[in-house]
């Protein structure tokens, strides 16, 4: 019984080291935003973003992650907002076309929940950031979850008239779920 | 002669009614055509406001107008003028219900929630919709212009009443007189 145990455990853990994910899949995963405007709450989304990445849970000292979002496939539902938001005040998205997150370490909080840290580029402006993450698989696929808040001011987001955060709220909260392939990993 | 008038409460909600929906139609008209800046956003807000305070008000005025008998009209008011005022009454009422319910569902299907003075949030009764949406404006827009001929039906009757027939009707809902 124990020898079965510890045999089944090996082979738990050898599986796991074994997955390494590096394909993101856009279909099947989404980056939204969320912020208060006069008190409401409203959502967003982004329709365009890419991402690389080489991600084992076992090895996390080497695990890495880029992720590109095209801004200008920014959808906050309203056709009027979505044209102001790609103009010069906001995203600029003519000069600033990608906002990117370029990871720079990843710890291991317990279970399947991490810490990422990393630096987002907005604007022109790069700035430190650090999110949580959960990571889940699922047969070969993995979800990577996770939501952090950042201050659109701080990246000059909403110039001139729309740096009136009574109106548009500083705080923005970007929430992702990635889904990621695994490819065999190399022994 | 000693003027029966409306009951303190009915005034004051009567006269603070009339004021919020004289600043949200104008607001209304004109909010609407301006471009996308921050005064916008807070216009809309503000418009929001003042009709979900119209609709909580109304709701009051209907219960109190329920639970108390109106002043007596003048001895002598003949039968087709306290129809067509009772029917009129009884239209605005239900418009002064209807036009801040079908704004609080417009905003709600064109993906804006309602937060009252942005701290009370109201349902969304219906999901985000961009035909519904559409569909909610024209009847916004409609109960509005019907609202704006039935406000002026009333004015037009307080005129007749005040410089015409020279009776107190008009007085049963000032206020500032001792309720005999």
């Amino acid at each position: 019984m124990n020898k079965l145990l510890s045999a089944l455990l090996l082979c738990l853990a050898s599986s796991a080291g074994a997955a390494e994910f590096k394909q993101l899949l856009p279909a099947e995963s989404s980056v939204t935003f969320a912020y208060k405007q006069m008190g409401v709450p409203m959502e967003g989304r982004f329709g365009k973003f890419n991402a690389q990445l080489s991600f084992d849970p076992a090895k996390l000292t080497t695990a890495q992650a880029r992720l590109d979002i095209a801004l200008a496939s920014l959808d906050t539902g309203v056709a009027e907002a979505d044209q102001e938001a790609a103009g010069k005040l906001w995203f600029n998205t003519a000069a600033f076309p990608t906002a990117s997150f370029v990871s720079s370490g990843i710890k291991a909080l317990g279970g399947n929940r991490y810490e990422a840290s990393g630096k987002l580029t907005l604007k022109g402006r790069t700035l430190d950031i650090v999110t949580p993450v959960t990571f889940s698989t699922n047969g070969a696929k993995g979800a990577f979850d996770g939501a952090f808040s950042i201050r659109r001011l701080d990246y000059k987001i909403g110039e001139g008239e729309w740096a009136d955060v009574s109106a548009v709220a500083n705080e923005v909260q970007i929430k992702f779920h990635l889904v990621v392939t695994a490819t065999p990993g190399k022994k | 002669m000693s003027i029966a008038r409306y009951t303190a409460p009915a005034i004051a909600l009567h006269w603070l009614v009339a004021l919020l929906i004289f600043a949200a139609f104008p607001l209304g008209v004109y909010m609407h055509d301006l471009p996308l800046s921050p005064t916008k956003l807070q216009l809309y807000s503000y418009h929001k406001w003042l009709g979900v305070s119209v609709f909580m008000l109304v709701v009051l005025r209907v219960i109190w107008r329920a639970t108390h008998t109106p002043p007596p009209l003048p001895q002598g008011t003949p039968q087709w003028e306290i129809t067509v005022s009772h029917l009129t009454h009884l239209a605005l009422y239900g418009l002064m219900l209807a036009v801040p319910l079908s704004g609080w569902l417009m905003s709600s299907a064109k993906g804006f929630q309602t937060v009252w003075f942005g701290v009370l949030p109201l349902p969304d009764l219906v999901g985000k919709d961009k035909e519904l949406g559409k569909l909610l404006t024209e009847v916004h827009e409609a109960l509005n212009i019907i609202l704006l001929l039935l406000v002026g039906l009333h004015l037009a009757a307080v005129i007749k009443h005040r410089f015409i027939d020279r009776d107190t009707i008009l007085q049963r809902m000032l206020p500032g007189g001792r309720n005999e």
